[in-house]
């Protein structure tokens, strides 16, 4: 048990982060709107959440205009990527240990 | 962390990634309209042809006829666009999803190539007098469009797009025979399809 919790992510811990993430990981990149649509969440909480993955480097960010409305995109980088398949390991390997 | 807690992790982990790709509003009762659709404006084609003009195959009929042929295609085509938006947006409503979202988005987007690149080759066909080659170039493209559009929303309209191109690549091969390989193609399957849809997918939710 001890052990497969060592390779959770401290910036999965939250779950709104943990989804931001999943959304990224399986599409190119999505914008704010659309990922509040989906996640049912609020402006602040969202942007909150976006602001911590942003500081972990586990996102880019991307803002640019549409006409005059600010469009801004995020993108799961690198270091994300690795971390979420990371973390769905541990979350596998304790659903493992847990079926023993 | 409890074993609960981590299989609806899990679960929305999953649910979020299938829900942020894929567009899941799309109607299978538009598909079976389409096809009655297809299935008359062939009807109404095959009376113009054969019981009408008596031609013995479809490859030598008159300039009239051309456009007679091109505008009950036009209707079909519009008709089953604009029932497919409705019914569609329809259902999105019903389950308080957007309809223009990325997936939508993306959806079109991955679709429009093939089906406009298809559109204008078979227009260029038309204008050329290559008649026996408009069917299969209808259902060919179509299908491609299908398939490429197919990884942004239900796996199975994947099928029904590999059905259209085999379908379309069989018609080329007897060419006098393109109206009934359309009325199967466009009519026929888009029912079988539809009804497909409709049980697997719309009843289920409707049910919740």
């Amino acid at each position: 048990m001890k052990i497969a919790l060592n390779n959770f992510d401290k910036a999965f811990e939250n779950r709104i982060r943990l989804q931001i993430m999943s959304v990224l990981v399986a599409n190119e990149s999505y914008d704010f709107n659309s990922l509040k649509e989906l996640l049912e969440v609020t402006d602040g909480n969202l942007a909150s959440h976006l602001k911590a993955l942003e500081k972990d480097e586990y996102i880019t960010v991307n803002k640019s205009f549409l006409g005059r409305k600010p469009n801004t995109r995020y993108q799961a980088s690198r270091t994300g990527t690795e971390a979420f398949k990371k973390h769905l390991q541990a979350l596998e390997n304790l659903i493992k240990q847990q079926k023993k | 962390m409890e074993e609960q807690d981590l299989y609806s992790e899990i679960n929305s982990i999953r649910n979020l990634m299938e829900r942020s790709t894929r567009f899941i509003s799309l109607s299978g009762l538009s598909g079976v309209l389409a096809g009655i659709y297809a299935l008359i404006g062939a009807g109404l084609a095959y009376k113009l042809l054969y019981v009408d003009a008596g031609t013995d195959t479809y490859l030598d009929f008159n300039h009239d006829i051309t456009v007679q042929l091109f505008f009950i295609a036009l209707i079909v085509l519009v008709l089953s666009i604009a029932t497919g938006i409705w019914l569609t947006i329809r259902k999105a409503k019903r389950k308080g999803q957007s309809v223009w979202n990325q997936s939508s988005q993306s959806l079109l987007k991955s679709g429009a190539l093939p089906l406009l690149t298809g559109g204008c080759f078979v227009l260029l066909l038309l204008m050329q007098g290559y008649y026996g080659i408009i069917a299969p170039g209808c259902l060919i493209f179509y299908g491609l469009a299908l398939v490429a559009a197919s990884q942004y929303t239900f796996g199975d309209v994947k099928w029904l797009g590999l059905c259209d191109i085999g379908l379309g690549l069989l018609a080329t091969l007897l060419p006098g025979y393109g109206l009934f390989f359309w009325a199967f193609g466009f009519g026929v399957l888009h029912i079988l399809y539809g009804t497909i849809m409709h049980f697997k997918y719309d009843r289920e939710n409707s049910a919740k």
